[in-house]
């Protein structure tokens, strides 16, 4: 994000002194400019502006009698959605998220903290041992848990051995936490990693020669100084977990839980697109907030 | 007052510190000379709590020191980095030691006040220390270090990272500092210069041993050990064995120095360059040789005399300007006080 825009901030000089010396080294540049940044700017705006502007334009949009979508302006979408009915499944999945990336912090810190006190060597084992679970097929992995968690599954017959259980596991609120967590924590840890590595180890040192427990020098420079890690990977695990269909699908029980599903059963199965258009803006205002405050932190520290 | 015995620390097949023993006292400015790399940060380390020896003790007014936690001893260290916490302004850091000790706002307050005056610093108080130069950056750490009144402050190379001239002005200023707080300071350094300026006594360490302690003049006029004589100040070292004049220098003929050793025994006779009387080639001399090179530094030139029977020339310095140029024919005199024989 930062790094975005900082080479941004340089590039821009730059091109200005690159046109000063007349039309032709003006004109070759502009084109060189569009060879490289034009696969990309196509990309971005066949697959995602354009789209992101037709779902916008739904919103304000009825739907028609038998699916599809009717053009008649209508303000009845935002009134719906401040129904209880659906403002309680996107509060709820604020707090579904919210309490994953909560739990993948608590997790995560001493984790990625762990990791940069070891050994050189040792550092790329634990972190290829981190990012090893990408290599599997998500949907492998959930399913996966089903095994591990179902009436049958590993774990209540392992209880069941020692006279415990059956319990019933699956489908609440709980696994759809425990697999928000499991699927996203790598992405909480590497960028706390990177924080903490990148932590002058005499800054803690000057902190207790100063006089302060270890309790109180992480509080006053450990973790101001890796916020921006905290920050940034707080946003990578809450923005898939908020939106996600899949988790909440599988080890949820298929209800319509989380504001994913619900974006998704509006387009699939209810097939009403503008209503479906509106859930994913309310959706994407909430994400937009949290990067706002994420620039907004990153700037300051 | 700090009672170092038999201190060791190797890291893996290196020797950081091989038995160190050393007393120091209190309001003491104390000096660690020694080239990069001798275990002189090793040793400061130990006794701020971030490393403990392999073997050896260490008391503090007859207290154990090594058993106690980092963050419990009346001991301060200034990082040879600075260590200043980049989130925090210069009032901040400087307020956080005392913060720990759960003093009263107002009081911390005065203190930290108090203690950027010192320093020179009252304009900085509200600025972050990426904004300040180097030399700020310093009295930065150093406020932070003496406003806790630590019994013991530790400096790590605390000059290094400064130009010449601002570097002379600090040597000074942490002079000041030191006959004003009365605290006991050892700072540690690679720079002979440096250390006999600022210290009221010098440990100069060699490859994790103590070679020598000794105050300044004593240690530049009697040095006890060969590692000694060649790297405090220049000196013109000649082998071979005692004898009741001096030296029976090999391949030179006898030297002159005072002995107190057994007549025979292996030595080298250490000469300071000023000490080093250049005459013309009919007068009289110890040594003859060809003047190699001549270099003005200002305040005194540098002559270089090759002498037969001796591999590295004869360095001689003699105030102001000269007017031996290279090629002349001379000979090199000196009082037998002044050659200092040490044991090979
Ligand atoms: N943590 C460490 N791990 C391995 N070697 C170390 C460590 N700290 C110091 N050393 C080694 O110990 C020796 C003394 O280092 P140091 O005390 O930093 O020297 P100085 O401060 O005198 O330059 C060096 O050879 C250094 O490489
Ligand atoms: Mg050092």
């Amino acid at each position: 994000m930062t790094r975005s825009t900082v080479s941004g901030a340089t590039a821009a000089p730059r091109s200005r002194r690159s046109r000063a010396p007349g039309r032709t080294a003006a004109g070759r540049s502009a084109v060189g400019r569009l060879v490289f940044l034009g696969p990309g700017l196509a990309y971005l705006i066949v697959l995602l502006l354009v789209p992101l502007a037709l779902v916008l334009s739904y919103t304000i949009f009825r739907r028609g009698r038998f699916g599809g979508v009717v053009y008649e302006a209508t303000g009845e979408n935002f009134t719906r959605l401040l129904d209880p009915l659906y403002l309680d499944v996107i509060v709820g999945s604020l707090k579904l998220a919210s309490i994953a990336t909560v739990i993948a912090l608590l997790v995560g810190y001493p984790t990625a903290y762990l990791i940069a006190q070891l050994p050189r060597k040792w550092k790329t084992i634990a972190l290829v041992a981190i990012v090893l679970p990408f290599w599997t097929n998500f949907l492998v992995r959930i399913y996966a848990w089903i095994v591990l968690l179902s009436g049958p599954g590993l774990v209540n017959s392992t209880l069941g051995d020692l006279g415990l259980g059956p319990f019933e596991f699956l489908y609440n609120q709980g696994t759809i936490v425990t697999g928000l967590v499991y699927s996203y924590l790598p992405l909480m840890v590497l960028p706390l990693y990177a924080a903490i590595e990148k932590l002058d180890p005499q800054l803690r040192e000057a902190s207790a020669n100063l006089g302060a427990r270890p309790a109180r020098t992480f509080v006053s420079v450990t973790l101001p100084l890796t916020l921006p890690g905290v920050v940034t990977g707080c946003l990578f695990v809450f923005v898939p977990s908020f939106g996600n269909f899949i988790i909440p699908e599988l080890l949820g029980g298929g209800r319509s839980i989380m504001v994913g599903n619900l974006i998704r059963d509006q387009f699939l199965k209810a097939r009403d697109w503008p209503f479906g258009s509106t859930l994913a803006l309310a959706l994407l205002a909430v994400l937009v907030v949290l990067l706002l405050l994420q620039a907004w932190s990153a700037r300051r520290a | 007052m700090l009672q170092i015995t038999g201190v060791s620390r190797r890291f893996g097949d290196v020797t950081a510190l091989a038995d160190v023993s050393l007393e120091i006292r209190q309001g003491e400015f104390f000096a660690l000379l020694g080239p990069s790399g001798c275990g002189k940060t090793t040793l400061l380390r130990i006794l701020a709590g971030f490393e403990s020896p392999d073997s050896g003790t260490v008391t503090l007014d007859g207290a154990d020191l090594l058993g106690q936690a980092a963050h419990r001893r009346p001991v301060n260290l200034m990082f040879q980095s600075y260590a200043l916490f980049p989130h925090m302004t210069v009032a901040k850091n400087v307020a956080y030691g005392l913060e720990r000790e759960r003093l009263s706002k107002a009081e911390i307050r005065d203190r930290v006040g108090e203690v950027l005056a010192k320093v020179g610093l009252e304009q900085m108080a509200g600025r972050r220390p990426q904004q300040l130069s180097g030399g700020q950056r310093q009295r930065v750490a150093l406020a932070r270090a003496i406003v806790k009144r630590p019994r013991l402050l530790l400096l790590d190379e605390p000059l290094s990272a400064l130009d010449k001239k601002v570097r002379a002005e600090m040597q000074l200023e942490l002079k000041r500092l030191q006959h004003e707080v009365g605290i006991t300071f050892v700072v540690v350094t690679h720079d002979q210069e440096e250390a006999m300026s600022l210290a009221d006594r010098i440990a100069v360490f060699n490859a994790g041993r103590v070679e020598q302690v000794d105050e300044p003049v004593a240690l530049y006029e009697r040095p006890r050990t060969p590692f000694t004589a060649g790297f405090v100040g220049a000196s013109n070292l000649f082998a071979g064995r005692a004898c009741s004049a001096g030296l029976a220098a090999d391949g030179l003929g006898v030297l002159p120095g005072v002995s107190d050793l057994p007549d025979g025994t292996p030595a080298l006779l250490a000469v300071r360059p000023e000490r080093l009387r250049l005459d013309g080639e009919q007068g009289q001399g110890v040594l003859r040789g060809e003047v190699a090179d001549v270099s003005f530094y200002g305040g005194v030139s540098h002559v270089s005399v090759a002498v037969p029977g001796r591999a590295e020339p004869v360095l001689v310095a003699t105030p102001g300007a000269t007017q031996v140029r290279a090629g002349t024919r001379v000979a090199l005199s000196w009082a037998p006080g002044d050659g200092a024989l040490v044991p090979q």
